[in-house]
């Protein structure tokens, strides 16, 4: 698989805030206009679930649809423009060193888990209770947690229309780096999924680094 | 990480597991779905319609839809493109899923036999007739910003206000906006996940049957899709018919034709 450095690679010693988020767990941080956010999969081969929200503004979020059609493919990495409900750039991917990340495929839930897997799987954790958890601290709801960024998941989607969650292509240390073009807020459920290769069926720690805007 | 003998097991169970399910959602399912319907086949039964509107070019309209009506929407003045969200009746923060609807079964390419579900996994939508097999879940209905880049500086309807204006007269508001779907819009990836449009997929006289699977609220709006290639602005009227649709036998397509959509109702009944 081809890499997607883009110039220059900051060094994460430089980072302003360094943030370690568990295997399974919900996390959420502020991202300022012309701060970097750089999303780190430590062990590799783990999809982290990614919904922003404008920061004054809750009720202006991240738009799978509008991204997709933005950039006219189903695939996300470097120059990947991030849209927003409203239409507006919320943040630019700077860096990719996967080459593939996912927003067709959205979250896995409780409730679609039992269609997709089985009655039985319903009482495992998901990356909607994670979403819901996440939100709720900062005043907003379920109806608040729309179809998401999944960095790191591949979903190749065939010309006949088929679409499937496949084994990930990244590896231990491999990172996305997203430019903020407005205050956002970053919200993460690090997946917990272990029905399907997302996370090859084993779910692992993430790493988020943020990192001042050029221009101080 | 050192990853324990009992892990390593657990992962080789599921792994096989989901290879399973991948096969019997990819190889099999499709097979047991039929073609397109014949445009001139299946007409609503006589004394069945309950309500029959006419949707002008770039308007939209709202309805609701009782479990077991359903809604035709059929394109008898040449080709558009109609988008569609929608909600439960009585709890608006259940809505169409447009991820889970792909993911779940499978696929990206809605036709008859599949189903269409909300967010909590319960199947608000069947497909129960269709003439054409090509629709769009993944791109979206067109913005002011698409319609500008795509006609330039005209004052123009587009699909994203026309569900801010349809949600704020339900007395919803754009929190409650799911991502659309949209019927008659022929968008395809190729090998590279380029997205295409492919022209001459759609006709006058096109229709779907969409079976409401419980009470919904559904609104629909009637504007060019964002990547179709014509250049002027000018979409036709669609027609949009409420009503009863016959009761679904023991051996109904859509509730037998994939596992995923016999859970999925199992999830409606409880």
């Amino acid at each position: 698989m081809s890499k997607f450095f883009a110039t220059p690679v900051r060094d994460a010693s430089t980072a302003v805030a360094d943030y370690f988020v568990p295997a399974n767990a919900p996390f959420s941080c502020l991202v300022k206009k012309g701060e970097s956010v750089r999303i780190v999969d430590l062990e590799g081969q783990q999809a982290v679930d990614t919904l922003f929200y404008r920061a004054d503004d809750f009720s202006e979020r991240y738009s799978s649809q509008d991204t997709l059609r933005v950039q006219g493919s189903a695939y996300v990495s470097t120059g990947t423009k991030l849209i927003s409900s409203e239409g507006n750039l919320m943040l630019t991917v700077t860096a990719d060193t996967c080459g593939r990340h996912d927003t067709s495929a959205g979250a896995c839930s409780c409730e679609a888990n039992t269609v997709r897997f089985g009655h039985q799987v319903k009482y495992l954790h998901a990356c909607r209770e994670n979403f819901v958890i996440e939100v709720m601290k900062h005043g907003m709801s379920k109806r608040d947690v729309v179809p998401n960024i999944n960095f790191f998941m591949n979903v190749p989607v065939e010309p006949s229309g088929e679409l499937a969650i496949v084994d990930g292509i990244s590896g231990p240390g491999d990172y996305v780096e997203l430019k903020a073009e407005m205050d956002v807020l970053l919200v993460i459920s690090n997946c917990p999924q272990i029905n399907n290769p997302c996370n090859g069926f084993n779910p692992t720690p993430i790493q988020v680094l943020v990192f001042a805007g050029e221009e101080g | 990480m050192t990853v324990t003998e009992d892990t390593l097991l657990f992962i080789e169970e599921n792994k096989r597991r989901y290879a399973e399910l991948k096969a019997a959602g990819q190889k099999h399912a499709p097979k047991a779905l039929p073609g397109p319907t014949p445009r001139d086949g299946s007409p609503i039964p006589e004394g069945a319609v309950l309500h029959a509107e006419t949707i002008p070019g770039g308007w939209y309209w709202s309805t609701p839809l009782k479990a077991g009506e359903a809604l035709r929407i059929r394109l008898p003045h040449g080709p558009a493109a109609v988008s569609m969200i929608a909600w439960a009746a009585g709890d608006k923060s259940e809505r169409l899923n447009y991820a889970d609807t792909v993911k779940v079964q499978w696929t990206s390419a809605l036709g008859k036999g599949r189903v269409l579900f909300s967010d909590m996994g319960r199947v608000m939508f069947s497909l129960i007739e269709d003439t054409t097999g090509f629709h769009d879940a993944l791109v979206g209905g067109s913005t002011a910003a698409s319609n500008r880049a795509r006609y330039g500086e005209k004052a123009l309807r587009n699909t994203r206000d026309n569900f801010i204006l349809a949600a704020g007269k339900l007395g919803y508001d754009k929190r409650d906006i799911p991502p659309a779907l949209t019927f008659f819009a022929p968008v395809r990836t190729d090998a590279d996940g380029v997205f295409h449009w492919l022209e001459g997929k759609r006709q006058t006289g096109d229709f779907v049957d969409l079976r409401a699977e419980m009470d919904l609220v559904v609104a629909l709006s009637n504007c060019p899709h964002p990547l179709d290639p014509e250049p002027d602005y000018a979409p036709p009227a669609v027609e949009a018919i409420r009503f009863r649709a016959p009761a679904p036998a023991a051996d109904d397509l859509c509730r037998t034709a994939t596992i995923e959509a016999v859970r999925g109702f199992e999830n409606n009944a409880r």
